[in-house]
């Protein structure tokens, strides 16, 4: 029960895992629509620098984030391998772009350990905690919190 | 029966809203002093579906309000009675009764039983023969209004009256509404329940009133329609299945549905551009293959498009029907005379739009007869006739809806909008042109009722008529004489989903300029270039200066400007002011199907929108609008 305090979103313990520099992140594989290559986007002005614009989706208009950027890491390039996860989030779709996809992975409670308190460019309020597998460490991020955030300027203010 | 009929309540809602409205539409056009036999029937026709439909279904409140309307009516077109305007008045407010009714069975809003008993009680006392009790003052205004609207009558009564029509052809106008023949449920069924209803009726009397007053519609006369009711009955049925077997048939189709073939069509439009692009870098001899197949789905696509567009066209005569009983009404409320003239009624529009206009006009109409039109004194003072025209059209003119509405009151006063507009701050000269000094009531707060007569003016300001129709992507102008009248036209995009565009490319991105913003492009010179100090750049075109954006700038684009000799303006207005943009290159115009933003994303400035281009990228449409906040 006590696993309870850590989000009631870890009922399904299924997680994709992606990497960004050299962290291992992991976020419900529920939430995630579908993994596709990295396409030109189309710009748009007056947007924070991780918004790399928005892609034609088979007709839907998606915006893309790029967590790179977003987590200030210095190595982006955009080649063949770059990958972008697109989101299943509520009524809304949203691509982010990551370094790779690794794998999914089933987690158990006990694997998953609480968030310890620490400054970092992702805040501890969008983690769900530490997943260890081996000897990897998986930061858990509770990804829909963390995209319908005001700080991703995905949504409109005052809404 | 068993069956559970609640699945029928919304065909009946919807049908019996429609026997409302070509009952109320009726009314007004009826001549008083000579109403045609045909628009008798027809009313008396759209009161007994009504009924008959409500009986069924057990909405009794609605059959017994009903009923007793019927009942005049009855006797009405057996020429029992002669009409009145006092009658028509009170059928005018018994289908209000039984639209309230109606609504609250449908859960929206609730019943004042005492209107209801009230329009019952005068609708008795009509009924009981005894001479209709000369009424109010209001009445005398209001008939002469209505003498002037039953002049231009309305489009759904002309075809109403071409129907064939039988005694107690109820059936007969079912056909005529969309729906009736397929469902076919409401054209057969409801009437041997009303005939049953009806003897039921004469039997016991009617349970609704008893409580209220004598019955005082007379018992033999139910018993002996009732009669009628059993012989019309066989050739009704007759008639129904005739016609439903060979009638223009129509079903009802959720908008969500129409919605979602409108964006499949524009996939499709999409994907087929996206190959034709791609199969002409094919190489020369596939390409040559490909290619009437490919003219060929090209030209399959558009029809489909306009099919499909077509679908969700309406008459914007569902907007103007609501007008006379306004104009009635109000005109009576006012002590003044006024005809309304409708034309274009017929003019189709996307159902988006028809929604979002009807209020923007509702309350220019209102305007027109409060503020506009004047008094009968004042008009006979001005040498005018007393009645007053309010005159509504619609029409198209290119790619466009065109809406009027005019009036040949009394116009706009120059020097009193200039006045209201010094108090309340806003930039004004005395040397501006009439165009521009017009433009000022549509300014936030500035209330037209003060400017132009004392009359307090009522709802939403002109502001928000303007802001309304702007959302629409459309504009709206106002010309005026003094003594002469006023007139108001609205300019409107046929269709939201579409827009036509003009396709520019700034660096490597590519951006939709609407067309309808547009008013030319050309090549700037240096020598047209003159900059302000610490305020940017203006241009200079034919005598004018334009204030110069340049698109790379307001969307922040990381490219070079281009070489200042051949630079590329477009010329943009928006609201009635100019820009002029710069662009990198005019790509082509295109048709482009409008797509949100704020889906998934959000609302943007100076972006309204996205769309696809040919090649599956997405480009975004320029909000003109917005630009000139920057």
């Amino acid at each position: 029960m006590a696993n309870e305090s850590g989000g009631g979103i870890l009922s399904n313990n299924e997680f994709l895992t992606f990497t960004l520099g050299n962290e291992e992140y992991g976020i419900d594989i529920l939430k995630v629509q579908e993994i596709r290559g990295y396409d030109a986007v189309t710009r748009i002005a007056n947007t924070p620098e991780f918004i790399k614009g928005v892609i034609n989706l088979r007709g839907i208009i998606v915006p893309i984030v790029d967590m790179r950027i977003k987590f200030r890491l210095t190595q982006i390039s955009y080649d063949q391998f770059t990958v972008v996860i697109i989101l299943s989030l509520g009524h809304r779709i949203v691509g982010i772009v990551v370094d790779s996809v690794s794998d999914v992975l089933t987690l158990k409670p006990e694997q998953i350990r609480p968030t310890p308190e620490l400054s970092a460019a992702l805040d501890t309020r969008y983690i769900l905690g530490l997943g260890t597998v081996d000897e990897r460490m998986l930061i858990l991020v509770d990804i829909e919190k963390l995209m319908s955030s005001s700080e991703m300027a995905l949504i409109a203010e005052a809404v | 029966m068993s069956i559970d009929i609640s699945q029928f309540y919304k065909i009946f809602f919807d049908e019996a809203d429609e026997h409302l409205s070509t009952m109320e539409s009726l009314l007004l056009a009826l001549d008083v002093t000579d109403p045609g036999m045909e628009e008798l029937n027809a009313i008396f026709r759209a009161a007994h579906s009504i009924k008959g439909g409500s009986s069924t279904f057990g909405f009794d409140d609605m059959t017994a309000v009903t009923h007793v309307l019927e009942s005049l009516l009855d006797r009405l077109r057996k020429q029992e009675m002669k009409l009145t305007d006092a009658m028509v008045n009170v059928f005018l407010e018994a289908g209000d009764v039984i639209r309230m009714q109606l609504d609250a069975h449908r859960g929206e809003g609730a019943v004042d039983q005492d209107v209801v008993r009230a329009v019952c009680g005068k609708l008795e006392r009509l009924a009981g023969g005894s001479a209709p009790v000369a009424r109010a003052t209001p009445h005398g205004v209001t008939a002469t209004a209505q003498g002037g609207i039953a002049r231009e009558p309305l489009p759904a009564a002309a075809e109403e009256a071409d129907q064939g029509y039988g005694l107690f052809a109820a059936v007969s106008d079912a056909a005529t509404q969309p729906a009736g023949p397929g469902y076919g449920f409401f054209a057969d069924e409801p009437l041997p329940v009303a005939a049953q209803q009806d003897r039921a009726d004469a039997a016991q009397g009617y349970g609704f009133f008893e409580e209220l007053a004598p019955v005082a519609v007379p018992v033999p006369r139910t018993a002996h329609r009732s009669g009628d009711d059993e012989e019309g009955q066989v050739t009704e049925l007759r008639r129904a299945s005739d016609q439903a077997a060979g009638a223009d048939t129509s079903i009802r189709v959720h908008v969500e549905k129409l919605d979602q073939l409108i964006n499949l069509v524009g996939e499709l439009v999409i994907t087929q551009a996206m190959l034709a692009q791609s199969a002409a870098s094919a190489d020369s001899a596939l390409y040559e293959k490909l290619k009437s197949g490919l003219h060929q789905l090209e030209r399959n696509t558009r029809d489909l498009q306009e099919v499909v567009m077509s679908v969700r066209m309406l008459p914007i005569s569902v907007v103007f029907s609501r007008f006379p009983r306004m104009v009635r009404d109000l005109a009576g409320k006012l002590g003044k005379q006024v005809e309304l003239k409708m034309l274009g009624a017929g003019t189709e529009l996307d159902k988006g739009l028809i929604e979002k206009i009807a209020d923007p006009l509702t309350h220019l109409v209102r305007n027109s007869l409060d503020h506009g039109i004047e008094s009968p004194e004042m008009r006979r003072a001005a040498g005018k006739p007393e009645q007053g025209v309010i005159t509504l059209m619609a029409s198209h003119q290119g790619g466009n809806i065109v809406i009027e509405v005019a009036d040949d009151g009394g116009g706009l006063n120059r020097a009193r909008i200039l006045d209201k507009a010094r108090e309340r701050g806003l930039p004004v000269r005395d040397d501006m042109s009439d165009q521009e000094v017009w433009m000022l009531i549509f300014e936030a707060g500035f209330s037209t009722a003060e400017i132009v007569t004392d009359v307090s003016g009522r709802g939403v300001g002109m502001d928000v008529v303007k802001r309304n129709i702007g959302a629409m992507g459309g504009r709206v102008e106002i010309d005026s004489a003094a003594g002469a009248g006023t007139r108001i036209t609205i300019r409107l995009p046929l269709t939201l989903a579409i827009l036509d565009g003009l396709s520019v490319a700034v660096g490597e991105q590519t951006y939709i300029i609407p067309l309808g913003c547009i008013i030319e492009s050309l090549l700037m010179k240096e020598s047209d270039l003159r900059t302000v100090s610490g305020g940017g750049h203006l241009m200079h075109v034919r005598g004018e200066y334009l204030p110069l954006l340049a698109l790379r700038e307001v969307f922040k684009l990381p490219c070079a400007a281009a070489n200042p000799d051949t630079r590329i303006v477009v010329i943009v207005e928006s609201e009635g002011r100019k820009i002029a943009l710069e662009v990198d290159e005019l790509l082509g115009q295109y048709q482009v199907v409008i797509k949100s933003l704020e889906v998934n994303f959000r609302k943007l400035p100076g972006i309204s929108g996205a769309t696809i281009t040919g090649d599956g990228s997405v480009a975004l449409i320029v909000d003109v609008a917005a630009l000139r906040m920057h």
